[in-house]
């Protein structure tokens, strides 16, 4: 079984600072890592790779060359190969770059059965790409999977909804994006840390290597853009109104129409 | 003087550090409480190759250096001195003895489930009346045949009771003093050998440390390790290697208690404003944060010369000295921040401090360490 997990490297943090003069994120002092989602997509396919014969893993991410680094802790974890898709022509993609850049050099890959992606990354927080890539490659998708099982050439999945779960089940090759209810991620481990390093390599592809026009990459290509970003202003103070039923509820609906709410 | 990690010394950290504060840390005060020997940590920490990071994938280990395992104890010993110490005597006194002076069928023997954390090691050489004084051996070793019969005991030993193979020395020739002393390759279920008494500690309460008894111990002749004879320098040099382990273990404890201070001074308000706003605690702070990191260095520089082949010995004395000492300080001033709060055992401080003492004191006293640098430097 071939297997791609599509990685992101993001900022270690739940709160990005938000630099509020230019609107761009303040990435100084925040160390980076492997997006949490992705990381489980990692983990099941390793977990599949402790089942089975015979699974090779390919990371795959696009990035800067300091995405390197996530390349590497993946290698360590235990997946096979590592691409990293890397060139200034990419710079400012959205999704729709991203997804189309992604599925050149997954097409370059060539064979695969699963491609693994996180849900979503916490950075952005579109949950876009995966199912871009998925409609890109023109494969079946299953998101938000939370159990997974190999039948055959098969996969069936759970997929999380809001108020509980449905069983899918698709032919190989998909395309599965993960959340984090799917598993635990394993550690790197030590002897992992330095075959990676020493032993395995990171293979970087660029535009050319991947035969992406340049109508379809980067900024001038991403048909979103963002006008703005901002930190939202803290809400005012909330107001607790005391005193009986009767009254309390007149005086609420009074508020309420003085703000025009109602 | 380059102290930059590489790349694959930063990754070693991340991992260790996360590690540590989810898998050690939420442990740490129970296993102090209890004396519980935290056997799972030791199988977590096989399962990631841990157990032998300074040795050769061939030989079982990460293939990684010593720097990186000096890391791994730094980073343990943060939340845990048990830990550290555990890892710290496994790997330096253990397994290390083996991996310098052993045989090629000793390694694939020992060392190789040593490293991979199959089994756990020890080393004995402190009898009740050879401790500073390592050279006054009254265990007895003498050849019979195709084996060797020990008689005598070890005490304060770490890891003792818990560990697979033990790393013991003798007398083989007791008219020749020091250069009469041989080292051995003990299996724990070899016949004559037993646990004795497991010690109640002060601190790093989570770690066995016992007796050990030898009567009529039967021990086969190829479990010689080295020469006869060479025993007690086999015995130093290991010590050599096993005082970055333990001055490794004394700055990760002096961290993690800095890392308690500053959490703790800007949370914790008197007189309406934090603690950290006090000048007088600033300047205690700041002369605690200054030692751990003249520490680190000093640690970091002794690892760093033995994976360079360079002598190291003066280095790892001058490193386990400051770095207990260092240790000690800091924990004793991180208990007087804390205040009543740094006495009670809901937090982790108290718990440093107790802790922290042992480093002056295992592996060759402070007082050691100072015959060792005199000695080196002056000849």
């Amino acid at each position: 079984m071939k297997i791609v997990v599509c990685i992101k490297q993001v900022p270690d943090t739940n709160e990005v600072r938000i630099d509020p003069k230019t609107g761009t994120l303040i990435r100084e002092g925040v160390p980076s890592i492997i997006n949490h989602d992705d990381k489980n997509a990692l983990e099941e396919a390793l977990q599949l790779k402790d089942k089975y014969e015979d699974v090779h893993i390919t990371v795959l991410t696009m990035g800067p060359p300091q995405a390197d680094v996530a390349l590497r802790e993946s290698l360590a974890m235990g997946a096979d190969r590592a691409i990293l898709v890397s060139d200034r022509a990419f710079a400012g993609s959205d999704t729709w770059a991203t997804a189309k850049t992604l599925t050149a050099a997954v097409k370059k890959i060539g064979d695969y059965d699963i491609i693994f992606c996180g849900r979503q990354a916490i950075d952005g927080d579109t949950a876009q790409v995966g199912p871009q890539l998925a409609e890109d490659l023109g494969l079946p998708q299953i998101t938000y999977v939370t159990h997974l099982e190999i039948e055959g050439n098969k996969v069936k999945a759970h997929r999380a909804l809001e108020d509980g779960y449905e069983v899918l089940t698709t032919e190989m090759p998909c395309l599965l994006t993960t959340i984090k209810e799917l598993n635990e991620p394993r550690y790197s481990s030590v002897r992992g840390i330095f075959e990676a390093y020493k032993e395995k390599t990171v293979e970087m592809w660029n535009a050319k290597d991947i035969a992406i026009s340049l109508e379809e990459t980067g900024l001038n290509s991403s048909p979103t853009n963002v006008r703005q970003t901002f930190t939202p202003s803290p809400k005012g103070q909330g107001m607790i109104l005391e005193g009986n039923g009767r009254d309390t509820v007149s005086e609420l609906l009074f508020k309420l129409s003085e703000k025009h709410l109602i | 003087m380059n102290f930059n990690l590489t790349k694959e010394q930063e990754m070693v950290k991340t991992l260790m550090r996360e590690f540590a504060e989810k898998e050690v840390k939420p442990i740490a005060a129970d296993i102090d409480e209890e004396e519980r020997f935290p056997r799972e940590t030791v199988e977590k920490m096989a399962r990631y190759a841990m157990m032998g990071i300074p040795f050769p994938k061939e030989l079982g280990g990460a293939g990684g250096d010593t720097l990186s395992y000096i890391i791994a104890v730094e980073e343990l010993s943060r939340v845990c001195g048990t830990t550290g110490v555990i890892l710290s005597a496994h790997t330096s006194l253990g397994a290390h003895p083996i991996y310098q002076y052993g045989t090629e069928e000793q390694k694939e023997k020992y060392l190789k489930p040593l490293a991979e954390g199959k089994y756990l090691g020890a080393f004995g050489l402190t009898e009740p009346n050879a401790g500073t004084d390592a050279a006054c051996q009254q265990t007895i070793a003498v050849l019979e045949g195709n084996h060797y019969v020990i008689d005598g005991s070890k005490v304060f030993i770490t890891n003792g009771g818990e560990s697979d193979i033990y790393i013991i020395f003798a007398m083989t020739d007791k008219a020749k003093g020091t250069r009469g002393i041989s080292a051995f390759i003990v299996e724990k279920d070899f016949p004559g050998f037993s646990i004795g008494k497991i010690e109640n500690k002060m601190g790093i309460r989570g770690s066995s440390t016992s007796e050990l008894i030898f009567e009529n111990c039967i021990v086969p002749k190829e479990n010689l390790l080295g020469q006869e004879g060479k025993g007690f320098g086999i015995a130093m040099q290991t010590l050599d290697g096993g005082r970055i382990g333990i001055a490794a273990q004394a700055l990760g404890i002096a961290q993690g208690a800095l890392d308690e201070c500053t959490k703790y001074m800007k949370e914790r308000k008197q007189f309406g404003k934090p603690l950290a706003a006090f000048q007088g605690l600033q300047w205690m702070y700041a002369d605690m944060a200054t030692k751990v990191q003249a520490a680190r260095f000093l640690v970091y520089n002794a690892a760093m010369k033995k994976d360079q082949k360079l002598p190291f010995a003066t280095e790892a004395a001058m490193a386990k000295l400051f770095a207990s000492e260092t240790a000690m300080e800091v924990t004793t001033n991180a208990v007087q921040i804390h205040g009543g709060y740094g006495y009670i055992r809901e937090y982790p401080i108290e718990r440093m401090m107790r802790d922290a003492k042992i480093t002056e004191i295992y592996e060759g006293t402070s007082q050691v360490q100072k015959m060792v640098i005199a000695a080196n430097l002056l000849k």
